[in-house]
C-alpha cells in the first residue's frame, strides 16, 4: 500500500466517526470535552456555528452520529451525543453577546427564502450577517416550519424554538409570516437576487382503501393532525386509536393521541418491527408509554357504521426473500385481523408538492416530480434558484436541512460575488500536539468502561396528562459529566513519524486493541488479513507509513483504536504523538472565497 | 511507562485458544519500565507463547531475582504463581520449587546482572543439574537501575552512553550454557518476535534446562552508537542460524516443507521443532561445533541467534535423581511412611 496522506483533510476526518457521519460535520468530541469541563457556553457556540439549532437538535435530532460512534464497535452503546448537545443548550449562559451582529451596512442584495423551516433559517443565518437582505416567507405566523408544527411539544417546548429561531431573526432577517407563496413566476418577477426554496415536504400520504371516504371524519393525516394540535385546533381524540405507519411521525402521532384522550392506542405497521423507519429510541419511548406496536399487518379496509368509523381490518402477511435478497410481503393465509377503534391516524409517509412552481420558468423536474438539484451546490437548473431541506431530495431530517442550508448559502454568496459555485471551499483544519509531559496529555486519555447513562424522564402519569409537559428532563450536570467521559476523543489522532521510530515494538505490545503491526508491505486486501488483529471493517482505513530502517511498514487499523494514547506514552522516541485534529466547515463569507493576491 | 492501566476493552475479533482465552488473559499488571524497554517486548513474547500453547495459567510458576528484568514477571501471567526472590538467587529458589512440584512449568526470568554477575554461580549449577525450566536472560549489557554502568555481558571495546570504553572481557552466557550442559540453548532478540516466540514455545515444551539469551536493548542507557546491544547494532550484526517453527502435539502437521531445507526435531512430549536452516552445515545437535561457531562469529563482531543447540534425548534433574513421578508435595503419609516391612527391607539392603 502507498503511504497514507494524513495531510488530506478527509483522512483524519473519517477517523472521527461522529463528525464524519454528521451531515453538518459538527466537531463532536471537541464540544463533549467542553461539556466535561463545564464550559457549556463554549460547547453551545461550537454547535451553533455548525448545526445552528443545538437546543432543538439536542432533543429531536435523528442522530446519524450515534450509530457511527466508535463506542458501538468497542462496547455496545454509543455515547449519548444528542443528549449531551442538549446539556450545552440547557446549562449555557446568555450567549447573545457571542452571536454575530446584524450587518452594519447592507450589501444591497435581496434573497427570498420560501418556507420558514430549518433550511431557510440556516441560509438566513449564514447570509444576513454578511449584509444580504434575507426575507423569509411562511404560511404560518411564526418561524420554525415543521420544527414548530409537527414536532409535539412534549418533545420540544416552544421556548426552545422561540429562542433559537429568535437568534437568527435578530440578525436582521425579515420574516413575513402568514404569507404563502403561490407562484414562483410571480416571485421571480419581483427581482430577487436569489431565491431559496426550503418549503419542506408538506403533504402527508393518504391511504386510499375501501371505507376511507365513508369514515373520513375520523381518519386523519398524521402531519396535518400534529400541526392542528400545535395550533390548538385539536385537543381531543377518541378513546381507541389506531396509528398506521412505522416512521417517526407515527411515533409522534401515537404519543400525542395518548395525551389527548386515547387510552387504547395501537401502532400497526406493514413490515417487520425491525424494519420500521422510526428511530429505535422513538419506538422505545412509545412502548414505554404503553403503546403496543403490531407488525406484518397490511390495512385492507376501514369498517364503518352509518358514516361512523368502527375500526380497521388488516391482512396478515409474512416476509419472503427472493434469490437476490429482496423482500416481498405475501399473505400468510391466516384470518384477517380487525382492530376496533374510534379514530385512525395515517402516518405512512410524506410527499413533496410543488404546485406553485410553474414548469415553464427554467426549473426542471424529474419524472417523480422532484426538482433537479445538484447535491453539492443545492442549485436548481435555474441560475438564481436553490433548494434545500426536504424540498430538495424528499423527507430527511433537520440536520440534513441545516447541512443543505450551509451549502446553499455558500452557493448564493459565491453566485452574487461573480464566482463559480462549483468551486467549493475547503474545510479549516488544525492539528495540535496534546503532549504536556512524559505521560500527561491535554485531554483525558483514560478509557472509561461505563455503560451509557439513561436520560431521566418525567413521571409517566404526569407526562401523559399534559401534552405540553416535556417528557425528557435532560441530563443533570453530574450525569452529563459521566456520559461525556465515555467519549473516546477520536479527534485526538495517533500521528506516526517513521524517521523517529526505532522499531522497539513498545506500541505494538501496549496497544489494548492490537491495532498496530510492523510488517512487510503488501496490497490492502492481503495486508488486512495478516495484521496482529484482522482488519475486517472495510469502512475503516489502514494508516500506513514506510521509511523504517528494517524496510517494513507501520500499519495501524483505525477501526477500534481507543485513542488512549498508550502507544505515544510508551514510545521512547516520540515517533507516536497524539494530535488534536479540529476540522471546521467553511461557511459563506470571505473565507469561502479563493485567495487573491492584492496589488499592494 | 504509563500511569494508566491498559483499558479492559479488546479487539472484538481477537482469536481465542483451546481454553477460550485471548492473549489479553495472559497479561499482568501494566509495566513500569522505561518506555520502549526491550524487556517489555520479551514479556509480550512470553504472553504470546503461553497463549498459543494454551497453557493453563495456574500451571506456571514465574520466578525471578532482582533488576529491571526481574520486575517483568509482574507484567505477565497475572493468574500464575510467582516469586520475586533475592538478587541472583532465582535458580536456587526455582530448583527447590521444581523439586517440590515437578508438575508446574517453570519460567526463570533473569537479567545479565542477576545471572552473569551476582548470580553466576547459581546460573552455572542450575544448568549443570538440568533443572526442567525455561531460563530467560533479558540481556541489555548495562545496569539500568543504577544508571547504565557496564554489566558483565558488555562487549570489550563497546562504548557507554557517557563515552567510556569497556576494557573488561565479556561473559557469553550462551557459550557457558553450552559448556555447562544445558540441553536447549538459544539466543534471540527482543526486537524480533517472529524468532523469539517459537523459541520460547519450544523451550517450554523441552524437558530439561532450556536457556534463552535474549538481547534486549536498554533504550535509556544502551541504545547509542558504539553500543553492541542497541537496536541498530543487533539488527545489523544478527546472524540467525535457523528459523524455527514450533509444532505442538495438538496441531496436525499439514505444513509441507521443501525436502532438505528443514530438519524436524521431535521432543519428548511429541511436539516437533521444524528448523529451517539459514547457515549451511550448522548442526543443531553438535555442542562442540556450536561453541566454535559462536566464537568464530563473535570474533567478527557478529551476533549468532536462533536455536543453537538441542539435545535429542534430554533428561532433567528428576530423571537424574530418579524421583517418583508424583510431585513430592503431593505425597501423602501413606507414600512417605511405607511401614515397618519396607524399612526393614531397606535396612537389609544396606547391610
Amino acid at each position: 500500500m502507498k503511504n497514507t496522506d494524513i495531510a488530506a483533510p478527509d483522512y483524519f476526518h473519517k477517523v472521527i466517526d461522529c463528525q464524519w457521519a454528521c451531515p453538518a460535520h459538527t466537531p463532536v468530541p471537541e464540544y463533549i470535552r467542553l461539556i466535561a469541563a463545564r464550559r457549556y457556553s463554549d460547547a453551545y457556540m461550537i454547535n451553533w456555528w455548525s448545526n445552528v439549532f443545538p437546543g432543538i437538535l439536542g432533543r429531536t435530532c435523528d442522530r446519524p452520529c450515534e450509530p457511527a460512534c466508535r463506542r458501538m464497535r468497542v462496547e455496545t452503546e454509543p455515547v449519548a451525543i444528542c443528549r449531551l448537545k442538549r446539556v450545552a443548550a440547557d446549562y449555557k449562559d446568555d450567549i447573545r453577546a457571542r452571536l454575530p451582529k446584524p450587518a452594519a451596512r447592507k450589501n444591497g442584495r435581496r434573497i427570498a427564502l420560501v418556507g420558514g423551516g430549518p433550511a431557510s433559517l440556516t441560509v438566513a443565518r449564514d447570509l444576513a450577517p454578511l449584509g444580504y437582505h434575507c426575507v423569509i416567507f411562511d404560511q404560518d405566523p411564526q418561524a420554525g416550519g415543521m420544527i414548530r408544527t409537527q414536532i409535539p411539544k412534549f418533545r420540544l417546548p416552544d421556548s426552545v424554538i422561540d429562542e433559537e429561531c429568535g437568534y437568527i431573526l435578530d440578525l436582521g432577517v425579515e420574516f413575513r409570516g402568514g404569507q404563502r407563496i403561490d407562484s414562483m413566476k410571480a416571485l421571480l418577477a419581483e427581482g430577487w437576487d436569489a431565491v431559496f426554496v426550503g418549503c419542506g415536504a408538506p403533504r402527508g400520504r393518504d391511504l386510499d382503501i375501501p371505507g376511507r371516504r365513508e369514515a373520513a371524519a375520523h381518519i386523519h393525516i398524521g402531519i396535518d393532525w400534529l400541526s392542528s394540535i400545535s395550533f390548538g385546533h385539536v385537543n381531543a381524540i377518541g378513546r381507541r386509536v389506531v396509528v398506521l405507519g412505522g416512521g417517526n411521525t407515527a411515533m409522534d402521532c401515537c404519543r400525542s393521541a395518548r395525551r389527548l384522550g386515547g387510552e387504547e392506542v395501537h401502532v400497526v405497521v406493514r413490515s417487520g418491527f425491525d424494519e420500521m423507519k422510526a428511530s429505535p429510541w422513538e419506538k422505545e419511548d412509545a412502548m414505554h408509554e404503553g403503546i403496543p406496536i403490531h407488525n406484518y399487518l397490511v390495512p385492507k379496509h376501514f369498517t364503518h357504521d352509518n358514516g361512523r368509523l368502527t375500526g380497521v381490518t388488516f391482512e396478515k402477511v409474512k416476509a419472503e426473500y427472493d434469490s437476490r435478497g429482496r423482500r416481498r410481503l405475501v399473505p400468510s393465509g391466516e384470518p384477517d385481523q380487525h382492530f376496533p377503534c374510534d379514530d385512525v391516524l395515517v402516518a405512512i409517509g410524506q410527499e413533496n408538492a410543488f404546485p406553485w412552481i410553474e414548469r415553464d420558468i427554467g426549473i426542471e423536474f424529474d419524472q417523480w416530480g422532484m426538482p433537479k438539484v445538484d447535491p453539492r451546490t443545492m442549485a436548481s437548473t435555474h441560475p438564481k434558484v436553490f433548494f434545500g431541506g426536504d424540498a430538495a431530495f424528499g423527507p430527511k431530517n433537520i440536520i440534513w436541512a441545516v447541512a443543505h442550508g450551509h451549502e446553499a448559502a455558500i452557493s448564493i454568496d459565491k453566485l452574487l460575488n461573480g464566482e463559480d459555485i462549483n468551486d467549493r471551499p475547503a474545510p479549516a483544519v488544525e492539528m495540535i500536539s496534546q503532549k504536556m509531559g512524559i505521560h500527561e496529555w491535554s485531554y483525558k486519555n483514560e478509557v472509561v468502561l461505563d455503560q451509557r447513562y439513561k436520560v431521566p424522564l418525567r413521571d409517566k402519569v404526569v407526562a401523559l396528562k399534559d401534552i405540553k409537559a416535556e417528557v425528557e428532563l435532560g441530563f443533570d450536570e453530574t450525569l452529563a459529566f459521566q456520559e461525556a467521559g465515555r467519549c473516546l476523543n477520536c479527534d485526538v489522532q495517533t500521528v506516526f513519524t517513521s524517521s523517529l521510530c526505532i522499531e522497539c515494538d513498545a506500541c505494538v505490545d501496549i496497544c489494548p486493541m492490537d491495532c498496530i503491526t510492523f510488517t512487510q508491505n503488501g496490497d490492502e486486501a492481503e495486508l488486512r488479513g495478516r495484521l496482529n488483529a484482522p482488519a475486517t471493517n472495510l469502512s475503516q482505513d489502514l494508516y500506513v507509513q514506510d521509511g523504517l530502517k528494517t524496510g517494513r511498514v507501520m500499519v495501524k487499523d483505525e477501526d477500534v483504536c481507543l485513542h488512549c494514547g498508550l502507544c505515544a506514552e510508551r514510545c521512547p522516541t516520540g515517533a507516536w504523538d497524539m494530535q488534536k485534529f479540529l476540522l471546521e466547515m467553511t461557511y459563506a463569507g470571505n473565507s469561502c472565497r479563493p485567495q487573491r493576491r492584492s496589488a499592494a | 511507562m504509563t500511569y494508566l492501566a491498559k483499558p479492559k476493552f479488546h479487539h472484538p475479533a481477537l482469536p481465542k485458544n483451546a481454553l477460550g482465552y485471548t492473549h489479553r488473559d495472559y497479561e499482568g499488571a501494566v509495566s513500569t519500565l522505561c518506555a520502549g524497554c526491550g524487556h517489555d517486548s520479551i514479556t509480550a513474547a512470553i504472553i504470546q507463547a503461553c497463549f498459543e500453547l494454551a497453557i493453563e495459567p495456574h500451571r506456571v510458576a514465574k520466578i525471578s531475582g532482582i533488576g529491571c528484568s526481574s520486575k517483568t514477571p509482574t507484567y505477565m501471567l497475572g493468574n500464575s504463581h510467582g516469586f520475586n526472590s533475592v538478587h541472583g538467587r532465582m535458580p536456587s529458589i526455582l530448583t527447590g520449587a521444581n523439586l517440590a512440584n515437578r508438575d508446574l512449568i517453570y519460567l526463570g526470568i533473569s537479567g545479565d546482572g542477576d545471572s552473569a554477575s551476582i548470580g553466576l554461580g547459581q546460573f552455572a549449577h542450575c544448568l549443570r543439574r538440568g533443572v526442567n525450566m525455561v531460563y530467560i536472560v533479558e540481556n541489555n549489557g548495562v545496569y539500568g537501575l543504577t544508571k547504565g554502568q557496564f554489566s558483565a555481558t558488555a562487549d570489550r571495546g563497546s562504548k557507554s552512553k557517557r563515552g567510556f570504553i569497556n576494557t573488561d572481557n565479556s561473559i557469553d552466557l550462551v557459550a557457558m550454557a553450552l559448556q555447562l550442559g544445558a540441553s536447549f540453548v538459544a539466543r534471540s532478540f527482543s526486537g524480533d518476535k517472529q524468532q523469539l516466540v517459537p523459541i520460547i514455545k519450544a523451550a517450554i515444551a523441552h524437558r530439561g534446562a532450556a536457556f534463552i539469551d535474549v538481547i534486549s536493548p536498554c533504550v535509556a542507557f544502551n541504545n547509542h552508537v558504539g553500543s553492541t546491544k542497541s537496536f541498530d547494532f543487533v539488527r545489523e550484526h544478527n546472524e540467525a542460524v535457523n528459523r524455527l517453527d514450533f509444532i505442538s502435539t495438538r496441531m496436525p502437521i499439514e505444513i509441507s516443507y521443501e525436502p532438505g531445507t528443514v530438519e524436524i526435531v521431535e521432543q519428548h512430549d511429541g511436539s516437533k521443532l521444524a528448523l529451517r536452516k539459514l547457515a549451511a552445515d550448522y548442526d543443531v545437535h553438535d555442542r562442540t561445533a556450536a561453541l566454535g561457531f559462536l566464537q568464530q562469529h563473535a570474533a567478527k563482531g557478529q551476533i549468532v541467534t536462533g536455536l543453537l543447540y538441542v539435545e535429542k534425548d534430554a533428561k532433567d534433574l528428576h530423571a537424574h535423581l530418579r524421583t517418583v513421578d508424583k510431585p513430592l508435595n503431593a505425597l501423602d503419609e501413606k507414600d512417605l511412611c511405607p511401614g515397618e516391612k519396607a524399612l526393614e527391607a531397606i535396612n537389609a539392603s544396606l547391610r
